[in-house]
C-alpha cells in the first residue's frame, strides 16, 4: 500500500517538477518581483514557505496568535447560527490555528503550542481531493481552491492535524484580501495575501513577537542563510507525526 | 391576396408595441452603472463596455486562476476592482454592496436570470472592515482618495 502510495506521488512530483523547471526558466530573474501593490508574477518554487515555533516560548493563556488570525483573516466576524448551543459552535466554528496543551501525566509537564495546517510538501488533502482545489501553491503554501471545492470534506478526514475547517453556513461578514463562504473547507494559507504583496510575516508571528514571546519564527526554508533555516539549524526541533514522512513546513522546538 | 396582405397588416400593427418593448429593454441595460458609482465619473471600464458586456465572466474567471495559483494580484481584472468602481453610494455616502437589489451586478444579472454566486465569499462593498482601512472614510470621494492611498500606505489593523 504505502509503496503504491510513493511510486504514484513520485511520479508526478517528477512532472510537476519538470513543469515548475520550464516554468521557471520562462519567467527567469522577473519571478521575485513583488511591490506592495501586488505580485506581478506567478510564485514559484524559489521559496519554500515555513515556520519554527518553539514551545519552551509559547506561554500559558496566550492567544496572541490565534486572536490575531482571526482578525486578519475574519474568522473573528463569524456569528454564531440561530438554535445551535454554544458547545456545537465552538467545535463547529472555523479555526486556523489551535492552541494545544500537552500534559505528561507522569511527570506533570506541560507543553503549550499552536497548531495549524503544517504546509505538507505532500500533503494528504491534495491527495484525496477529489476535484482538485485542495492544492499545493509553487512556494509550499497548502491552500483550498474554493472556486471549485464542493465542500466533501474529505481533506479534513485525511489531515492529520485536523487542520480545516468547514464553513456550515453563509458568511455575512467577510474580507476582499480574504474571501470565504458556506460550502467549503478552509485552513490557514500563511497569510498568502500578505506575502503576495511583499510582506514577508505572518499575523500570528507578528503578534506573538508583539508579545514578546517570540515562539513563531516564519521565513523561507529554501533560503540557507535566511533567519528560519538559522533558527532551525540553531534549535533541536521535529516534525509532527515525523513517522507519516510528510515533510511538514511547520516545525516545533521543545517537543 | 389582399386578405392575406390585410391579415399580415394586423400583425405587424400588433407586433409594433411588443418591438418597442424590447428596444426599450436593451436601452435600460446600459442603464446599469449606478450614477453614485465611481464608474458613472468614468468614460470606460477597463476594457471597452461591448467586450465587458460580453466577456467580463471569462476575465474574472481567468483572473480567478491566476490569483489563486500563482498569487497574482491587483490587476487591471481583479474584481476587488469592479466592487471599487461599482459599488454605489447612499446620500449619506456609504457605498452599498454591488450585489444588492438595483444595484450594478444584481440588476443585471437579475434581468439576464443568472444567479450571482461571487459574493457569497467575496466582499461587496469597497470599505472598512472589508478593505481593512481606518478610518472609515465617510464621503464618496474620500472613498476614492482611501483607496487610492491605501495602494501607498502601509496596511492598517481591523478592529473587531
Amino acid at each position: 500500500m504505502k509503496q503504491d502510495h510513493d511510486t504514484i506521488d513520485q511520479g508526478r512530483r517528477a512532472l510537476l517538477g519538470a513543469a515548475a523547471v520550464g516554468a521557471a526558466a520562462t519567467v527567469g530573474f522577473s519571478s521575485t518581483i513583488v511591490s506592495a501593490e501586488g505580485r506581478k508574477t506567478p510564485v514559484t518554487a524559489e521559496h519554500r514557505w515555513g515556520m519554527l515555533i518553539d514551545t519552551s516560548k509559547c506561554a500559558d493563556g496566550c492567544t496572541a496568535c490565534v486572536d490575531a488570525c482571526e482578525l486578519e483573516n475574519g474568522l473573528n466576524l463569524q456569528e454564531r447560527p440561530h438554535g445551535l448551543s454554544q458547545q456545537k459552535w465552538d467545535d463547529q466554528r472555523s479555526t486556523w490555528i489551535r492552541k494545544v496543551r500537552l500534559q505528561d501525566n507522569l511527570s506533570g509537564q506541560i507543553t503549550q503550542l499552536p497548531l495549524m495546517c503544517q504546509h505538507c510538501e505532500k500533503p494528504p488533502c491534495v491527495d484525496v481531493c477529489p476535484t482538485g482545489a485542495s492544492f499545493k501553491r509553487a512556494d509550499g503554501i497548502v491552500m483550498v481552491d474554493r472556486h471549485i471545492c464542493i465542500g466533501c470534506r474529505y481533506c479534513m478526514m485525511a489531515c492529520p492535524y485536523k487542520a480545516r475547517s468547514f464553513i456550515h453556513e453563509p458568511v455575512e461578514h467577510k474580507f476582499t484580501r480574504a474571501p470565504r463562504g458556506k460550502g467549503c473547507v478552509e485552513s490557514c494559507n500563511l497569510c498568502a495575501h500578505r506575502l503576495d504583496h511583499g510582506e514577508n510575516n505572518t499575523a500570528c508571528a507578528e503578534a506573538c513577537a508583539q508579545t514578546g514571546h517570540q515562539a513563531i519564527t516564519f521565513g523561507d526554508l529554501n533560503h540557507a542563510n535566511g533567519k528560519l533555516r538559522q533558527a532551525l539549524k540553531a534549535t533541536k526541533n521535529r516534525q509532527i507525526r515525523e513517522d507519516l514522512k510528510l515533510n511538514t513546513g511547520v516545525r516545533y522546538a521543545g517537543l | 391576396m389582399a386578405k392575406a396582405v390585410v391579415t399580415w397588416g394586423i400583425v405587424s400593427l400588433m407586433l409594433m408595441p411588443l418591438l418597442y418593448g424590447t428596444l426599450a429593454q436593451a436601452e435600460a441595460i446600459g442603464g446599469f452603472v449606478v450614477p453614485t458609482s465611481k464608474a458613472a465619473q468614468l468614460d470606460r471600464c477597463v476594457e471597452p463596455t461591448e467586450a465587458m458586456r460580453r466577456y467580463h465572466m471569462d476575465l474574472i474567471r481567468h483572473q480567478r486562476d491566476t490569483t489563486v495559483y500563482g498569487g497574482i494580484r491587483g490587476t487591471k481584472h481583479s474584481m476587488s476592482g469592479c466592487v471599487d468602481c461599482h459599488a454605489g453610494h447612499d446620500a449619506s455616502g456609504e457605498p452599498i454592496p454591488v450585489a444588492a437589489p438595483g444595484q450594478f451586478c444584481q440588476a443585471c444579472h437579475h434581468y439576464a436570470a443568472i444567479k450571482l454566486n461571487c459574493f457569497d465569499c467575496h466582499a461587496t462593498v469597497p470599505k472598512g472592515e472589508a478593505w481593512n482601512q481606518e478610518p472609515e472614510p465617510t464621503a464618496p470621494e474620500a472613498n476614492w482618495m482611501m483607496n487610492l492611498l491605501d495602494l501607498h500606505l502601509p496596511r492598517g489593523r481591523v478592529t473587531p
